[in-house]
């Protein structure tokens, strides 16, 4: 028999009481797997899991802080910073909390744009998840294919806002930009590209593969009322069987017009979860098929008229002195706008992404908080990996898909 | 018979024999640079884009290792935060001479936007950096540039650089 | 004499008022009778203080020492399962209060409901994990940037500040730029204090540019010792910033008041 370990370890004021023979291993904040500055502070029986502790915080910046400090149009390019891998969700979000604030309604055409950038976002986002993931179970070959297709959503952006990672490409009011001449063309021949990679590439290698299936299946197990305990929501909840997309249900800009699904998955597990990022990705090709017939009909005005808080267009700010003069009072002071507090829900590619703001009618917001799915996920963690083994613990999570911009703000 | 000079004092004083040396050294570690896995926000993605199928980091010689004892060169890519400034110091300790550091993007070279009370204002408080690369979020190809002028930089240095990190060291 | 700041909020202001601007008010409506909300506001009856609908969410106003009662209505009751977010605003200059707000969801309906309740400086409020796991996170979040403290919490500690930070940030007496244990404490914590001279402040201008400085800049191409002086005699000017702004608007605006 072994001699009980009386040693306790030194982990910054966390101290665990052992009475057993388990071992205390530290896990990030750098670790290639961690998915950015994840630290785990994992207490193991053997090779299980039996407490895990999950420390964040590496990457806190204030941007919480920075919101109070800043005019509401010069907060939205921190906003990219949230969520990296999908920024123009972030800036949408935040937009939209901010219209509703407002009170003001958007052009058509700046609509359609904007649900078309939003899921171009959510493509390249899934794409990033399946390349991660699958690296760290081990599948490298995937990591590559997945790359490539994720560049060529990364031109679709860079031709649309000039930015390949940080798009800024939603203003409050709509958006900066009219689609450059042939990229619908170009998205439509980018979504033929990802269909086809999609079931013939990813899917065949990944579906049925042993390995695959033996480190994803069963691992990470949620349940639906642990999952809503949590606070759990996008693929997280809707991998454990609760049908619940904030696009169909409470829904935003075109949503309601649009015909698409929501996959469901009741297994779970990681497995459930891999699979409802593939066929997310495949509804979202389909709304944009249908986006881009609906974006020929519309006309081109792409900012809302609300001059109180939005600058007119650029023609009418040269030639009209009025307009010139609200612009400059908008630029030098900030909108102001009407006292109130918001909270405006939307479904990020991670998840439930919401901004709560309020108001007191001042240039600055009073505060402003993000609720940002990642935060919960990461909480998530100390249930879900205990029971795991070693091994799992990349998988499971490299399954939640948590980015850490947005998990510490 | 042809009359040369040869300046034994510009190249730091070293023998003809030992400068050849310096090159050959020099040539072996400039082209094999292998950086640590040190992702720390959004630049980090461009660096994993780096290294990812269209622009092949692996060209260079640049292989990404996840430990600080098998790397060469520390690429830090994104924002560095007060309670990770720690980390970042112990792990560049860890790694081997020589050793490099390219601070990748505004945050790890002046705080950038971030101009708040959680984030260090530039590792160079930390570490000293070797190439500053700007851009929010700089793209691949800055980086592989980066990494191309460090090469560079390498070549140019006498392979015993004792004279110049001994003082590095000093300085933090 | 110095002009007197505030100090129980340092944060930014807009250098323009308008005396005569009314700021406009995001309306507000009564609870519909039949509707969803009314049947939440009846079986929430005894606690409720204030009741309306703000852009399509319902807002109740309760009591602080009430929420766990009222949110464990909502949950087995009203069907709110979610609880999706939770955090606190800082009214310490105005009221001396703080403002804790839950964001509940109900998804069979897709309805939400945020509880608003207001507590005191140094009032410590219930925990609510016991009803929402989502609440372990979001509470300490709440301690570690506010400094409110969460009663039967099962780990209460800060969670995105480090354990030795000083001061809760999201507070409206926190300076964003961080107070003086900020700004060195990754200096502190690696190297000493006694290392603070070695390093220097922080350099918070982010357009100051040091010429001759061959301690940190690498000069590709034109390689010097280190610590090398290369100003070649030359004496560093600083770079003068104008430091008043062009047009004086607060002066303008005292002209004003006088010529009334």
């Amino acid at each position: 028999m072994q001699q009980t370990n009386k040693l306790t370890p030194f982990f910054e004021n966390l101290n665990f009481e052992r009475n057993d023979n388990t071992m205390v291993i530290n896990l990030g904040p750098q670790h290639p797997s961690a998915h950015g500055q994840l630290r785990l502070v994992l207490e193991l029986d053997g090779e299980k899991v039996v407490k895990a502790y999950p420390d964040i915080g590496y990457l806190h910046r204030g941007i919480e802080k920075m919101a109070e400090n800043m005019t509401y149009n010069e907060f939205l390019p921190t906003t990219d910073r949230l969520d990296y891998i999908a920024s123009t969700s972030n800036n949408y979000a935040y937009a939209h909390a901010v219209e509703q604030l407002l009170g003001i309604e958007i052009p058509e055409r700046a609509q359609v744009i904007r649900t078309m950038l939003l899921e171009v976002n959510r493509i390249i986002s899934h794409l990033f998840f399946l390349a991660t993931h699958a690296l760290d179970v081990g599948a490298m070959s995937i990591f590559l294919y997945a790359f490539r297709e994720r560049e060529f959503g990364m031109d679709l952006m860079e031709e649309y806002c000039g930015a390949r990672l940080t798009h800024s490409a939603v203003r409050i009011g709509g958006v900066p930009l009219d689609l450059p001449k042939g990229w619908t063309q170009e998205l439509l021949k980018w979504c033929d590209t990802v269909e086809y990679e999609l079931a013939n590439t990813y899917e065949k290698l990944l579906n049925e593969n042993r390995i695959w299936k033996m480190r994803l299946e069963d691992v990470g197990v949620i349940s639906a009322e642990e999952a809503q305990s949590w606070g759990c929501s996008g693929p997280m909840l809707r991998g454990s069987g609760v049908q619940y997309d904030i696009r169909k249900e409470e829904p935003y800009e075109l949503y309601s017009k649009l015909e698409f699904d929501i996959p469901v998955s009741d297994r779970c597990d990681s497995y459930g979860r891999y699979r409802l990022y593939m066929e997310e990705m495949k509804e979202s090709i389909k709304i944009l098929r249908q986006l881009v017939p609906m974006y020929d009909k519309t006309a081109p005005q792409l900012m809302a008229h609300a001059p109180q808080y939005i600058s007119a267009p650029k023609e009418e700010i040269m030639t009209q002195n009025y307009a010139l003069m609200q612009h400059f009072v908008l630029v030098t002071q900030g909108m102001r706008p009407p006292k109130g507090e918001v909270y405006a829900p939307t479904e990020s590619p991670k998840g439930e992404l919401g901004f709560y703001i309020k108001s007191e009618g001042e240039p600055y917001a009073y505060r402003l908080k993000c609720r940002a799915p990642s935060f919960f996920h990461t909480g998530l963690l100390q249930e879900m990996l205990v029971g795991a083994y070693i091994a799992d613990v990349v998988t499971i999570i490299g399954s939640t898909n948590i980015v850490f911009g947005e998990v510490d703000r | 018979m042809a009359q040369h000079q040869v300046n034994y004092a510009s190249s730091a004083g070293l023998p003809i024999v030992l400068t050849t040396v310096d090159k050959l050294v020099n040539w072996g570690r400039s082209n094999s640079l292998w950086p640590l896995t040190y992702g720390l926000a959004c630049c980090a993605i461009e660096m994993m884009a780096s290294g990812g199928s269209r622009f092949d980091f692996d060209r260079f010689g640049t292989i990404f290792r996840a430990s600080p004892r098998q790397a060469d060169v520390m690429i830090l890519a994104g924002t560095l935060s007060k309670k990770h400034a720690e980390f970042t110091r112990r792990l560049y300790d860890q790694m081997a001479e020589p050793k490099w550091v390219i601070s990748m993007g505004s945050c790890a070279n002046t705080g950038g936007m971030f101009n708040t009370y959680a984030t260090v204002q530039g590792v160079d408080r930390i570490v000293p950096v070797d190439i500053y690369l700007p851009g929010c979020a700089p793209r691949p190809e800055t980086l592989q540039y980066a990494l191309m002028m460090l090469q560079k930089k390498i070549r140019r240095e006498s392979a015993n650089m004792n004279k110049n990190r001994k003082q590095n060291l000093r300085l933090i | 004499m110095r002009k007197y700041t505030p100090k129980d909020n340092v944060q930014k202001k807009s250098y323009y008022t308008d005396r005569f601007y009314v700021v406009p008010r995001v309306p507000r409506s009564e609870v519909q009778s039949g509707s969803h909300f009314a049947d939440v506001v009846n079986s929430l009856k005894k606690f409720v203080r204030e009741s309306y609908v703000e852009l399509g969410q319902l807002i109740i106003h309760i009591k602080s020492t009430d929420n766990i009662k009222v949110l464990e209505i909502l949950k087995d009751k009203c069907g709110y399962n979610v609880c999706s977010e939770l955090s606190a605003v800082d009214y310490l200059a105005r009221d001396g209060e703080f403002e804790v707000f839950y964001q509940m969801l109900n998804m069979s309906e897709a309805k939400r409901v945020r509880v608003v309740t207001r507590i005191k400086k140094d009032e410590a409020i219930e925990s609510v994990v016991c009803l929402y796991k989502s609440a372990n996170f979001s509470e300490r979040e709440m301690y570690d940037m506010f400094g409110i403290v969460v009663n039967n919490h099962p780990y209460l500690k800060r969670i995105l500040m480090p354990d030795d930070w000083v001061g809760h940030p999201l507070l409206k007496t926190y300076p964003l730029q961080g107070d003086e244990a900020a700004s060195w404490y990754e200096v502190d914590k690696i190297f000493g204090k006694e290392y603070r001279d070695v390093i220097g402040p922080e350099n918070r201008d982010p357009a100051k540019i040091d010429r001759y400085d061959t301690k940190r800049f690498s000069r590709v191409g034109y390689e010097v010792p280190f610590g090398a002086d290369i100003s070649d005699g030359e004496k560093e000017n600083d770079i003068e910033y104008s430091k008043a702004p062009l047009v004086d608007y607060t002066k303008s605006q005292k002209q004003l008041d006088k010529r009334k």
